[in-house]
């Protein structure tokens, strides 16, 4: 049995352990493990115990205490932070001292959670594998040889690994349910905009979008009422959000739920597909209706996001200039100089692949063919999306089409490793909550991912689902 | 636009509006790396697209507005001046311009 928020908390509440006891045995832990998996980017020892010293003091006192006072988590390093650095597993930002922290890092400290370390990434989330971070890749905790799934790599092998209860993770085409897929965790891509994106080191700012790895949903969305809701500060939040995510507190019908046939294709590794069918067979005892539905539209969604996506970069990682804050190329000679070989030396070859690709499409000339043809079939995609969700509640089919794939696999061939983001890009494309849950394992025992897609704003309904399916494993 | 290869030229193009600079033998990569995706995404081409209006935001909300007035972040110049590879007298020293 893995660790969950619950009994921390009853742990602490009855004395049986400390904060600081707590904060300690993460970090030994992380630090035990970290050679074998590289899970982790740094830690923020010395912050993490005062705080945790500062959680026993106020328990002492009888003060009152946060939702989760004195559990420890840990945030993907393209989270803003105190403590430590923030890299985004870039060289770019080796170094970097946050100057602010995100609101989701806020809103948890607010109630006396810990951050204890950052975890591993692609370098700047671009990558679904851990293996674009220039700290090195991250090992998938079931299997050393195999990827952990990226780019919230190091996020889903800490909770795998049970060294934190939560990971907080980004997911802009895949980021957060492809590693939960890969390690049998549970992850949570919310509705775009529900999670405030403060203070995160932005990639494609039409997609991305704030979520968080654990080994329950409880205790997912436990964290979810924590940290969404509107802010003032990220003017993409939406105004409203659910009372309640936890599932105990959400009431569920009879569903109609549609299974996506374009997601079951031959492709489709045999052992995943015939997991997703032994969970559509839970859903039907559970009285649920499952039937299959074509959504033709979602196999223009790879094409559609590596022109939307890669654009959105190449804006959103000019700043990275070598003036203001990073990496400057200290022998450059002028200010062109200084642009040009600090963003050589600095970002990693995916990345440069990216913000290339993006600055072709928008170029003159081109933009018309590929940036607006694709933002088009983006309308079409949407609409047949919003067509299929005036007769079913909810979508399921596979996370991802295979099981976690062997280190270096996917390295030399970039578009086979964006092939790994196939069934995950539609729904970030149309801003739809989609969860990733535990569901069976094949033949080698690596674990398989059932994908739910809800409507925009259904988190809530996802939540109770994802609650009925984990009780029926 | 069927038969668009990506060539060195416009790798060379796209990494100087894009202000990387890429050696030769990066470019050499990069150049058949960007073919296959691009060829890949022409896909799209196929589309009957006529009519349809782009999506550019996926929740619906447009302009939003707040009072205008300063919001006190509590970020200190001092912290932002920290991170600047160079400063001088409170300010960002970049090389010289013109």
């Amino acid at each position: 049995m893995k660790t969950t928020i619950a009994t921390l908390l009853a742990d602490l509440g009855s004395g049986r352990t400390t904060a600081v006891k707590l904060v300690e045995e993460a970090l030994r832990h992380l630090e035990e493990v970290q050679a074998a998996y590289n899970v982790s980017i740094s830690t923020a020892r010395e912050r993490a115990l005062e705080q945790a010293r500062q959680v026993d003091e106020d328990r002492a006192a009888g003060k009152p205490l946060g939702l989760l006072a004195g559990v420890p988590f840990m945030a993907k390093d393209n989270f803003l932070t105190f403590g430590t650095t923030t890299t985004a597993a870039a060289k770019i930002l080796e170094g970097f001292n946050a100057p602010y922290q995100s609101t989701a890092i806020e809103r948890l400290e607010a109630q006396g959670a810990i951050m204890i370390a950052k975890a591993n990434l692609d370098a700047f989330a671009h990558g679904s594998s851990t293996e674009n971070s220039y700290y090195g890749p991250t090992k998938n905790p079931v299997d050393a040889a195999r990827v952990p799934g990226g780019s919230s790599g190091g996020s889903a092998a800490a909770v795998a690994l049970d060294i934190v209860p939560f990971a907080l993770g980004t997911d802009t085409g895949g980021s957060i349910r492809q590693p939960a897929s890969f390690t049998g965790t549970v992850g949570i891509k919310p509705t775009y905009g529900l999670v405030s994106r403060y203070g995160v080191v932005a990639m494609a700012s039409s997609t991305d979008t704030i979520g968080v790895l654990t080994n329950t949903i409880d205790d997912a969305a436990v964290v979810i009422n924590i940290i969404a809701g509107p802010d003032e500060r990220d003017s993409t939040t939406l105004d409203q959000r659910s009372a309640s995510y936890m599932p105990a507190d959400n009431t569920l019908g009879k569903l109609k739920i549609g299974l996506v046939k374009e997601y079951m294709s031959d492709d489709v590794q045999p052992e995943v597909r015939q997991a997703i069918l032994n969970r559509a067979g839970q859903l039907r005892n559970l009285g649920h209706t499952v039937e299959e539905v074509s959504i033709p539209s979602v196999a223009t969604a790879l094409a559609i996001y590596y022109i939307a996506v890669p654009a959105e970069i190449s804006s959103n990682l000019s700043r990275y200039d070598g003036i203001k804050y990073g990496l400057s190329a200290s022998e450059a000679a002028s200010l062109d100089e200084v642009y040009g070989l600090s963003r050589d030396q600095g970002f990693m070859a995916e990345n440069k692949r990216r913000i290339l690709i993006g600055t072709y499409v928008l170029s003159s000339g081109y933009y018309d063919a590929y940036y607006r043809k694709a933002q088009i079939a983006r309308t079409m995609l949407i609409n047949e999306f919003k067509k299929t969700f005036e007769q079913y509640d909810m979508l399921l089919g596979p996370v991802s089409p295979t099981t976690a794939f062997k280190l270096g696999e996917n390295t030399d061939d970039p578009l086979k490793m964006y092939l790994a983001d196939i069934m995950t890009v539609a729904a970030s494309l149309s801003g739809l909550p989609a969860f990733s849950l535990p569901s069976g394992a094949d033949s080698q025992n690596l674990p398989i991912g059932l994908q739910i897609i809800g409507k925009q704003r259904d988190d809530a309904l996802l939540f109770a689902v994802a609650k009925q399916l984990e009780e029926a494993e | 636009m069927a038969d668009t290869k990506i060539s060195i030229k416009d790798v060379r193009y796209a990494a100087a509006l894009a202000k990387i600079a890429v050696s030769e033998d990066e470019a050499v990569t990069l150049q058949s790396e960007l073919d296959a995706i691009i060829g890949y995404v022409k896909q799209l081409d196929a589309l009957e697209t006529n009519g349809i209006t782009p999506t550019y935001q996926v929740t619906g909300l447009s302009n939003v507005m707040r009072d205008d007035k300063v919001i006190e972040y509590g970020v200190s110049q001092a912290a932002l001046l920290q991170n600047a590879p160079q400063s001088q007298d409170n300010q960002i020293k970049v090389p010289k311009v013109l």
